[in-house]
């Protein structure tokens, strides 16, 4: 009973604190609000405007097809360039595509000789590069075919395939970029919050008082990890209720309830990660840096930004201890996929004891800080 | 009194503070008041009068709100007059050592106050040499501030003060917290100074009325107003008074003196019971012995004192005995039993004040009492009426609803007590609980003390540098150097030493241990630097206004930041070990590729035609295959658990309508919840396809050619389209902009938090110099970073530079300056550490990684991410570091990119510099 009051009366304590704090809090509806958004809406899709400079040696119908089969969204109006123009160009980045049509090319193809279009691509874009060569041998594919079926009577394939996107047919790429800032958010802001206060709190001596009066380094603690999580936890549901699905209009699929519930578990473990580097910094400015190192690592490396599958063994393997690779998994059934909790139970089971782990380890390092 | 005769004038001047929805409290209500040149003034008063309010106007560090104050013959709302008359100023603010920086030692501090006043390393050197001597820290300028006793540290402050002869010296209550023996020190160090420059004036706030005595000419003030003004003897003939502290109380207001009685001490019932014991307690930190064997037993009810100079180990063997410090040797006992840290009850039954203060700056006064009381578990029914008492007792009414950080150090001291006392306790251990305290709210808390003991039988272990406090006490120790002298009741200890007080008998006790007493010279020689001083002190006074830019003052900034950075080692290591692992995990981690994709067909057909073309998919390096799948439904739902993120229907009757031309088609079925995968996934399933329709023609009839045209492709810059050689030019740009921006981040705003701010408000320094010292240690740093990035790429991942390295380190020194830039505006703008570290978060890395093309180029961005992206540093500095690195490119090519970047170094530095206030508000 005496514990339960005094986590309760120190995490409002925290509460309050936070709210005097009121460029932090304008800080945190930025991050939840027009962060998001702006992170959802920017992230192009891919191929996106892309930029294409045609050598086009064969003034043809043939070859004015295929330009023209480059069309917005995907592609910015191919521009016509000469041979010199085509390695400047993209040196200096303004092209990422540059094709060259070669002379006689739909001479040459009617008469069955197999041209060749040529393709150059910038592989330093690396997103674009990949999809988007696949996208311009699948335009200059299917144009060459439909050409020949209307000139040469050709057949059409003999087996089509006919690709469906489940969960998010048009692959709107702001669906994904919404709700993974949102969950970077959640990561950064806890971590930040809990260390950064327990810190504060060692600097101005305030944690010493504690310590003499009857309370535990325990009570300390949860009453860290509720208040900010909490808080963290009211903001992205604000985030996805408001901005993902009124804003953004996106929509989702699972439910939110069992979202949140993942999300409060996830913030069980990064919030007790945040005390635990809280205890290892001897500073507010080596917390910032401590920050940033484990952040960075958090957010690529989770399956955020790229897919696991591709990661190093060994990565992917380590970063099964990142609360937030299971929190993206979780995530991404939950929300896109409408995964319920007969399908998502060993994400959460790994949260709770990535979680567990965590507090456990902040604890004692907490209580030794405090000795 | 004519106007030339007095160094600061005063009028109608109004100050209030705290937000208008709270009510605003007036710290200074319509004052006038004319300061004597060339005297020694002080400002006595009870805790929040008022009394540093009016300091920090005279000194300039905060802005004038209603009135004028003329100081030094110009107005000091006028920002030019501040600029050229405020370097003849000294300003000391309250608290310990609260201008210093407590990692840099006691030379390195006088250096960067030397530096900022124009004083080249001669002067400053002999300077130091000069002040260091006269006040007894020369033994100790390799000591780092934070590590010197209360009074060192006051001394210091004093020469930090000192070293640019000012014309003004104003110190706010510069002795409150300070031993007796460092204080009559301090105030000799004074006199002496004086009698060398007798031009400089001089004020003080005191809480000390026997300080006050010394004084020449002293200004009483009260809620904001002067109560009486002249020298210490007409105050005392005014009132008809024995002493000033009896003087101030017969100044006050009626309703106020009413408040006040004398404290009487009646005698204490000696008790059997013992409530505090301690037996050989000793503490050591390192070599360093703290606590020395001390023993002491204290009766319950007693009132048992502790004496004795900074830093003798009185504030360790209090925190000794609540637990908050285990001891290396010795036992204690409270109430009986062991110390025990983890014992709640015995933590219930005890009250503690530690010196410092630590309780809530961001909960409001009543806040803080209620949040003591719930965890000390008071009753519901009890609580309001406790705190309402509390409120009433410490006179915290009036500021219940403030922030105790607004509040002056007196009244937070009696906040801090009363929260100590809010759950009754039974022992009550108070470490210098009165110092900065009035003497009226002295003597109230006294009373209160005193009826604790005597009618509740608490017991009070309780520390202090007041005289007449340590006389109430039952008994009392004098400690020194982590030993106990002596311990008796404080006549007794009189008597032993034959002397006429007991502050006299405390130093013949100091000066029989100490060899500290005859580390000051008794009267040190005013010899060659002393005239060298006055010479020098002549020039000053010809008001030589300072430069408008001045290098040594950034310089002086500059390397305080640089020695800073170097006391903190891991700081550094941390920026460039950190930008080294993240590096590898960026590099290797960060791959656009799809590889071992789990995928499952649902094969209708089960002809060899269908399975053929499964196996075909099999074949395939970027997929793994799974279990086949049984029906529609389980495509479904093992997509929905993540097991497979591809699923291939070959429909029935595949192979029969392959062979008639009858154009069969195949299901492919990709998880798109993560879009970018899809689309390469896409690509490549249809790539496969393609494959298979080129198998099938070959084993066509001759004629049949479906496909027909070719795409050559050619991967430019990096052949084989590996992610590491894309990547590394990308990441460095990445890790330089977040890393040096964190960095700076914190440069200002920590100064904010701690308190140095001031030496920025009140010394020469411009807010360019300021910020521009701030930023290039840091700017040193962050090219060291580049350097190794660079290196690292080149030598570890093998990803060589083709094109210019020397385009490539200007367009780094730049782009550095944009990021350290940029966490220096956070700071600037921002005022707590928590919002500046994660303002800096949100400022650098979403831009940074998503906005600036090193993922997706800018052309394709839309929406605000588009417009971040063409402004944002890193993007400029991604197309430079991938043309140097990949695309063989120089200066030629890449120098209109290099022009955004020199537009925003100085947009980010006015920026900051707009952000920043040149005076509290």
């Amino acid at each position: 009973m005496r514990t339960l009051t005094n986590i309760l009366q120190l995490g409002i304590k925290e509460l309050r604190s936070l709210s005097r704090d009121p460029a932090l809090v304008l800080l945190i509806v930025y991050a939840f609000s027009f962060n998001v958004y702006s992170s959802a809406t920017a992230v192009p899709e891919a191929p996106f405007r892309a930029t294409i400079g045609v050598v086009n040696e064969d003034p043809s119908p043939l070859s004015y097809r295929i330009l023209d089969a480059f069309q917005l969204p995907y592609f910015l109006p191919p521009k016509p360039i000469t041979h010199a123009q085509m390695d400047t160009g993209m040196d200096e980045g303004l092209y990422t595509f540059t094709l060259n049509i070669p002379p006689n090319f739909q001479r040459d193809l009617l008469a069955g000789q197999h041209p060749a279009i040529q393709l150059n691509v910038d592989a330093t874009q690396v997103s674009q590069a990949f999809t988007g060569a696949g996208h311009i041998q699948q335009i200059v594919n299917s144009e060459t075919s439909g050409f020949l079926q209307r000139y040469a009577g050709q057949d059409a394939l003999p087996v089509e395939a006919v690709v469906r996107m489940n969960y998010n047919p048009n692959l709107d790429r702001s669906w994904f970029g919404a709700v993974n800032s949102v969950i970077d958010q959640i990561t950064m802001l806890s971590i930040i919050l809990t260390g950064a206060a327990l810190i504060r709190e060692r600097e101005h001596g305030t944690i010493e008082h504690l310590l003499v009066m009857p309370v535990t380094p325990v009570e300390i603690m949860i009453a860290k990890v509720w208040s900010m999580g909490l808080v963290v936890l009211l903001a992205s549901a604000f985030a996805l209720r408001f901005v993902v699905q009124t804003w953004l209009n996106i929509p989702l699929a699972g439910s939110l309830w069992l979202f949140l519930l993942g999300a409060a578990l996830h913030l069980f473990a990064t919030t007790s990660m945040g005390i635990f580097f809280g205890t290892v910094a001897r500073s507010m400015p080596q917390l910032g840096l401590l920050i940033i190192l484990v952040l960075i690592p958090l957010q690529i490396l989770s399956g955020g930004q790229s897919p696991r599958e591709s990661m190093p063994e060994a990565i992917q393997n380590i970063m099964l201890a990142a609360p937030t690779t299971h929190f993206i998994e979780l995530a991404q059934a939950i929300l896109f996929r409408g995964a319920g909790l007969a399908i998502v139970w060993p994400q959460l089971l790994a949260l709770a004891v990535i979680g567990g782990l965590f507090f456990t380890i902040a604890l004692s390092r907490l209580r030794k800080s405090l000795n | 009194m004519a106007a030339q005769e007095s160094v600061a004038s005063l009028k109608n001047v109004t100050l209030a503070y705290g937000s208008v929805r709270k009510g605003k409290v007036k710290a200074l209500d319509d004052l006038s008041l004319d300061i004597p040149m060339g005297r020694m003034v002080g400002l006595i008063g009870p805790d929040g009068v008022g009394k540093s309010s009016l300091m920090a106007l005279v000194s300039g560090a905060r802005r004038i709100q209603q009135g004028s104050v003329l100081v030094l013959g110009g107005d000091m709302a006028d920002a030019e007059h501040r600029r050229i008359y405020c370097p003849l100023i000294a300003y000391m603010p309250q608290g310990l050592g609260k201008n210093l920086y407590p990692t840099l030692s006691v030379r390195e501090n006088l250096e960067f106050f030397g530096r900022l006043f124009g004083q080249d390393k001669p002067e400053r050197d002999r300077r130091i040499e000069d002040l260091t001597r006269s006040t007894g820290l020369e033994k100790f300028t390799e000591r780092p501030a934070g590590k010197l006793s209360g009074g060192m540290k006051q001394k210091l402050g004093l020469c930090c003060a000192l070293i640019h002869d000012p014309d003004l010296l104003i110190l706010d209550e510069p002795t409150t917290g300070v031993d007796p023996l460092a204080r009559n020190q301090f105030w000799d160090l004074i006199a002496r100074i004086r009698r060398q420059r007798p031009r400089m004036s001089v004020l003080v706030a005191t809480a000390y009325m026997d300080e006050a005595e010394r004084f020449d000419w002293l200004v009483a003030m009260d809620a904001g107003k002067i109560l009486a003004t002249g020298t210490p003897k007409a105050l005392l003939e005014r009132t008809d008074s024995e002493n000033l502290e009896a003087a101030f109380i017969a100044l006050l207001p009626e309703a106020k003196r009413s408040q006040h009685r004398k404290v009487k001490i009646p005698p204490r019932e000696s008790s059997d019971e013992i409530a505090i014991e301690a037996h050989d307690l000793t503490k050591r930190f390192g070599d360093f012995t703290a606590v020395d064997h001390v023993s002491f037993r204290i009766e319950r009810g007693e009132i048992f004192g502790f004496l004795g100079s900074n830093g003798c180990g009185k504030s360790t063997t209090m925190k000794m005995l609540t637990g908050l410090l285990p001891f290396s040797e010795g036992e204690a006992w409270l109430f009986g039993q062991p110390v025990d840290p983890s014992d709640l009850e015995i933590r219930q039954r005890v009250g503690y004040m530690s010196q410092a203060f630590s309780l809530y700056g961001e909960l409001t006064v009543r806040q803080n009492l209620e949040l003591h009381a719930r965890l000390y578990q008071i009753p519901e029914e009890e609580r309001e009426p406790r705190i309402e008492e509390m409120l009433e007792r410490f006179s915290l009414e009036p500021v219940v609803d403030s922030l105790p950080m607004s509040l002056p150090l007196g009244v937070r001291q009696r906040l801090s007590l009363a929260v100590a006392v809010i759950h009754k306790p039974e022992i009550l251990i108070l470490d210098e609980p009165t110092s900065g305290v009035d003497p009226v709210a002295r003597d109230n808390f006294w009373e209160l003390l005193i009826y604790m003991s005597r009618e509740e039988r608490v017991t009070i272990f309780i520390s202090t540098h007041f005289m007449n406090e340590a006389l109430r006490c039952d008994r009392m120790s004098m400690m020194h150097a982590g030993k106990v002298l002596d311990s008796d009741t404080p006549a007794a200890l009189q008597e032993k030493q034959n002397a006429p007080t007991l502050e006299a008998a405390f130093i013949t006790y100091l000066e029989q241990a100490s060899d500290d007493a005859a580390d000051v010279d008794p009267d040190p020689p005013l010899k060659a630097p002393a005239t060298a001083t006055e010479s020098a002190s002549e020039q000053t006074s010809q008001t030589v206004a300072p430069k408008r830019f001045s290098f040594l003052r950034l310089y002086s900034y500059a390397s305080r930041e640089a020695m800073e950075l170097r006391r903190d080692p891991v700081r550094g290591v941390l920026a460039l070990l950190g930008s080294v692992i993240l590096m590898f995990i960026m590099g290797y981690g960060i791959s656009m590729d799809v590889e071992d994709l789990p995928y499952a067909v649902l094969d209708y057909d089960q002809t060899t035609t269908s399975h053929e073309y499964a196996l075909n998919l099999a074949g395939s390096r970027y997929f793994i295959e799974q279990p086949p799948l049984a029906n529609i439904n389980q495509l479904d739902e093992r997509m929905r658990t993540g097991e497979i993120s591809l699923g291939v229907v070959i429909p029935p009757g595949f192979g029969r309508d392959l062979k008639r031309g009858a154009n069969p088609e195949i299901a492919i079925w990709v998880d798109g919840s993560m879009p970018s995968r899809a689309d390469t996934v896409k690509g490549y399933v249809q790539g496969i396809h393609m494959d298979y329709l080129k198998q099938l023609a070959r084993r066509a009839p001759v004629g049949v050619n479906p496909v027909s045209a070719e795409v050559a492709l050619r991967y430019r810059y990096n052949p084989d389209v590996q992610s590491l050689p894309a990547m590394v030019p990308a990441v460095i740009p990445m890790l330089l902009m977040m890393i040096p921006a964190m960095l700076t981040a914190l440069g200002v705003v920590r100064e904010k938090e701690m308190g140095s701010i001031t030496n920025f408000y009140v010394t020469p320094v411009t807010r360019t110099e300021f910020l521009l010292g701030k930023q290039l240690p840091y700017v040193a740093l962050g090219m060291v970073n580049f350097l190794i990035m660079v290196a690292l790429a080149v030598f570890v991942f093998g990803v060589p530079i083709k094109g210019s390295f020397l385009t490539l380190a200007i367009a780094g020194l730049l782009y550095i300056f944009c990021a350290t830039g940029l966490g220096l505006l956070m700071s600037s703008v921002l005022n707590s550490q928590i919002a500046a570290i994660f303002g800096t978060m949100i400022a650098t890395l979403i831009p940074a990684v998503q906005f600036s093309g090193m993922l997706h180029p800018v052309s394709a961005m839309e929406g605000v991410g588009a417009l971040i992206g063409e402004i944002y540093p890193t993007a400029h500095f991604l197309i430079i570091s991938r043309g140097v690195f990949a695309k063989a490119l120089g200066m030629a090519d890449l120098y209109p990119y290099l022009i955004p970047l020199l537009i925003t170094i100085p947009v980010l530095l006015l920026l900051s510099i707009a952000g920043l206030r040149q005076q509290e508000k």
